[in-house]
């Protein structure tokens, strides 16, 4: 062998063992719940005891009323805690975006809900929301209103104003770093071009945040498909199907119904759908990195 | 045009004031540069005006009017700022046009708008251009079409050119100097380079540790300088200055200092008199030292040339006077050898003289 091919080949030996394990960790899991998603396989047998059946557990699900029941609660889950999240965590950055006296202080505060333990989280608003003990109820029975039935007919707006109070400060501290990234000769050339604070938002401040704001959002979009913990402490998916999003849906199909090649199958649903965001997500930082390498060519070209 | 009028005008931060109550007035259609090192506060000066920062005391007029209590864009100024403050977002047209679409103007008139001031300053085939795609001087183009396709009565320059390189400052310095005989317009430009204020002021104001040191034409403060800062600021290489004594007898008075000593005339004399102290500080500007060995020694003054610095058809040396640091500027040809003693004969008119307590200048 030339030194020459030895030399090209050095990186793949020290790469090798990396590589390895990532299919190992990766690539086998991955591989073992898609071969187990065409099979028919009860917990009690082993992979291979169990019976081929094609594409049927797809096709099963696709026609099962339940399961898309599930994507709609998931989807309708999903759109609106990140709308709502983007929509207060964005304004609340361009409220708190300023110098203020203890600022510091208020921004650890805010981002208290994040580092709290959805299990945690799950319990304490399940005792909020409690139909007679809980806070909610009490403070508007107090001031003589009528209680609202929480967790029972409103358990999906339930579930999301508690999600939204989780993961706000998520969207407010990223948005807030971009804010203050931004440059501040370009905000004050806006001021005296006569444009007012609104203006400035929308002409300035939004237009330049966008690209945080875009990866913000699909990361959070990505997460609020997964959830799983917070809703199954509060509702456990219910009443009826009414708060079952796709994550619960699987991990009862698999442990109570015992349907392991359904819950794979689901999964990989679940899992085309947030790669199709995260390709999307790929595609626009590629989109957002040609468009740079352009601009930097062009100024190149003209000196 | 407005006439601007900054009276007791003040800044500080907490305890610690960086402006010291600035009376200043700008007439109409005038170039104000304000000039100063660094932390001297002449870019607070600037921004107190434009309305970004605000004011500590004292108040600025515009047209007699008030203003220090009104938003930048209530104030009808335009501004060109050190890193341009393009908007990245939006390409050239949408830049220039940004003030105006806010005002809601009719499309035609931005549109003709847009393309009158493109094609003043050679921007058209750009417009469609977004800053990042444009060099360093057409980004510089683009911030100064932004503040023209404003009409607005003022405009304001926070060291438009400290950020191209030196090539382009000057090309562009040309520019703006042509741009001032267009636009007839109250114009105020800060720089910390003198040469910039020389070349483009009708009005420099030299600035130092937030107050103003003097005002004038660029030529009064060349010529006559007030104080010692403005000797020294002013004038590319700066003024040189010497330790010096008075001495003399009823008829007979000279300027001594360690390696010189000059015969004051009648005029000198009375100038000296002035003077709070005996001692004094020599002025002379190194273009002022003229080359000539045949020169007596009572309106001389020798200097050990160590370096000579060439710099085309003039050279700049320095030189060493009895321990002070002298610079002089003469013809390249001139045939001098380094390392050696040679005589410069001096006018005394060309002398400025400085009171060692106050730095001012006696006149």
């Amino acid at each position: 062998m030339s030194n020459s091919s030895i030399n090209r080949l050095y990186p793949y030996v020290f790469m090798a063992p990396a590589l390895v394990i990532m299919a190992l960790a990766l690539l086998y899991p991955l591989g073992y719940m898609v071969y187990g998603s065409f099979r028919d396989w009860d917990p009690s047998q082993a992979l291979g005891e169990s019976t081929f059946v094609g594409l049927k557990n797809y096709y099963t699900l696709w026609n099962d009323p339940n399961f898309r029941e599930s994507v709609a609660v998931t989807l309708k889950f999903a759109l609106s805690v990140v709308t709502i999240e983007m929509v207060i965590g964005v304004g609340l950055a361009l409220l708190l975006d300023r110098k203020l006296r203890g600022m510091s202080m208020l921004r650890t505060l805010f981002i208290l809900p994040m580092m709290i333990a959805p299990v945690v989280v799950g319990l304490v608003w399940r005792y909020m929301y409690h139909p007679t003990i809980g806070i909610f109820n009490k403070t508007l029975k107090s001031i003589g209103l009528e209680p609202i039935d929480w967790l029972g007919q409103n358990a999906l707006t339930s579930v999301i104003i508690a999600d939204i109070w989780q993961w706000t400060p998520f969207i407010f501290i990223l948005a807030l770093a971009a804010l203050q990234s931004l440059p501040r000769s370009a905000l004050e050339a806006a001021r005296i071009d006569g444009a007012t604070g609104w203006q400035q938002i929308v002409h300035i401040k939004l237009p330049l945040m966008m690209p945080v704001l875009i990866v913000t959002c699909l990361l959070r979009l990505i997460d609020a498909f997964k959830v799983l913990e917070v809703i199954l402490v509060m509702t456990e998916g219910g009443p009826g199907l009414s708060t079952e999003i796709l994550a619960l849906r699987i991990s009862r199909t698999a442990t109570e119904f015992r349907e392991l090649g359904v819950a794979a199958a689901m999964s990989n649903y679940l899992l085309i759908m947030l790669l199709v965001l995260t390709v999307c997500m790929l595609a626009y930082n590629r989109w957002m990195e040609y468009r740079a390498a352009r601009a930097m060519r062009v100024a190149a070209e003209i000196g | 045009m407005p006439k601007i009028k900054l009276e007791n005008l003040s800044k500080s931060y907490g305890d610690f004031e960086v402006l010291h109550s600035i009376d200043l007035e700008m007439q109409d259609a005038e170039f104000t540069v304000l000039v100063g090192p660094s932390g001297c506060g002449k870019s607070t000066t600037l921004r107190m005006i434009a309305g970004l920062e605000s004011v500590s005391a004292g108040e600025i007029y515009i047209d007699d009017k008030p203003v220090s209590k009104l938003e930048p864009k209530e104030r009808d100024l335009a501004m060109v700022f050190q890193d341009y403050a393009l908007y990245p977002h939006m390409n050239v047209a949408k830049n220039m046009s940004f003030a105006l679409r806010l005002e809601k103007r009719p499309k035609k008139e931005i549109n003709t708008k847009v393309n009158e001031v493109a094609e003043i300053l050679g921007l058209t085939e750009f417009l469609h251009r977004k800053p990042a795609e444009l060099s360093g001087g057409q980004r510089q183009r683009v911030a100064m079409g932004r503040a023209l396709t404003r009409d607005s009565s003022t405009f304001l320059f926070d060291e438009p050119l400290s950020n191209l390189d030196a090539k382009l400052r000057t090309q562009m310095r040309a520019e703006l100097a042509m741009m001032r005989q267009r636009v007839h317009k109250n114009m105020i430009y800060v720089t910390h380079d003198q040469i910039e204020a020389m070349t483009l002021a009708d009005r420099i104001v030299v600035m130092h540790g937030g107050k103003i040191q003097q005002e004038g034409t660029p030529e009064q403060l060349f010529k006559h300088p007030a104080n010692k800062f403005v000797a020294s600021f002013l004038g590319t290489p700066p003024m040189n200055l010497l330790q010096a004594s008075v001495q003399g007898t009823s008829d007979i008075t000279s300027l001594i200092g360690s390696g010189f000593s000059l015969r004051c005339d009648d005029n000198t004399k009375q100038r000296l008199g002035r003077a709070s102290s005996k001692e004094v500080l020599l002025g002379i500007r190194p273009c002022d030292l003229v080359f000539d060995p045949s020169a007596p020694e009572a309106s001389s003054i020798d200097i050990n040339v160590v370096v000579s610095e060439y710099v085309g058809a003039q050279s700049v040396l320095i030189g060493d006077c009895s321990g002070q640091k002298v610079m002089v500027e003469l013809k390249s040809d001139t045939p001098i050898g380094l390392g050696e003693k040679l005589r410069f004969a001096v006018d005394l008119d060309d002398l400025h003289f400085f009171d060692v307590d106050t730095d001012q200048a006696i006149v």
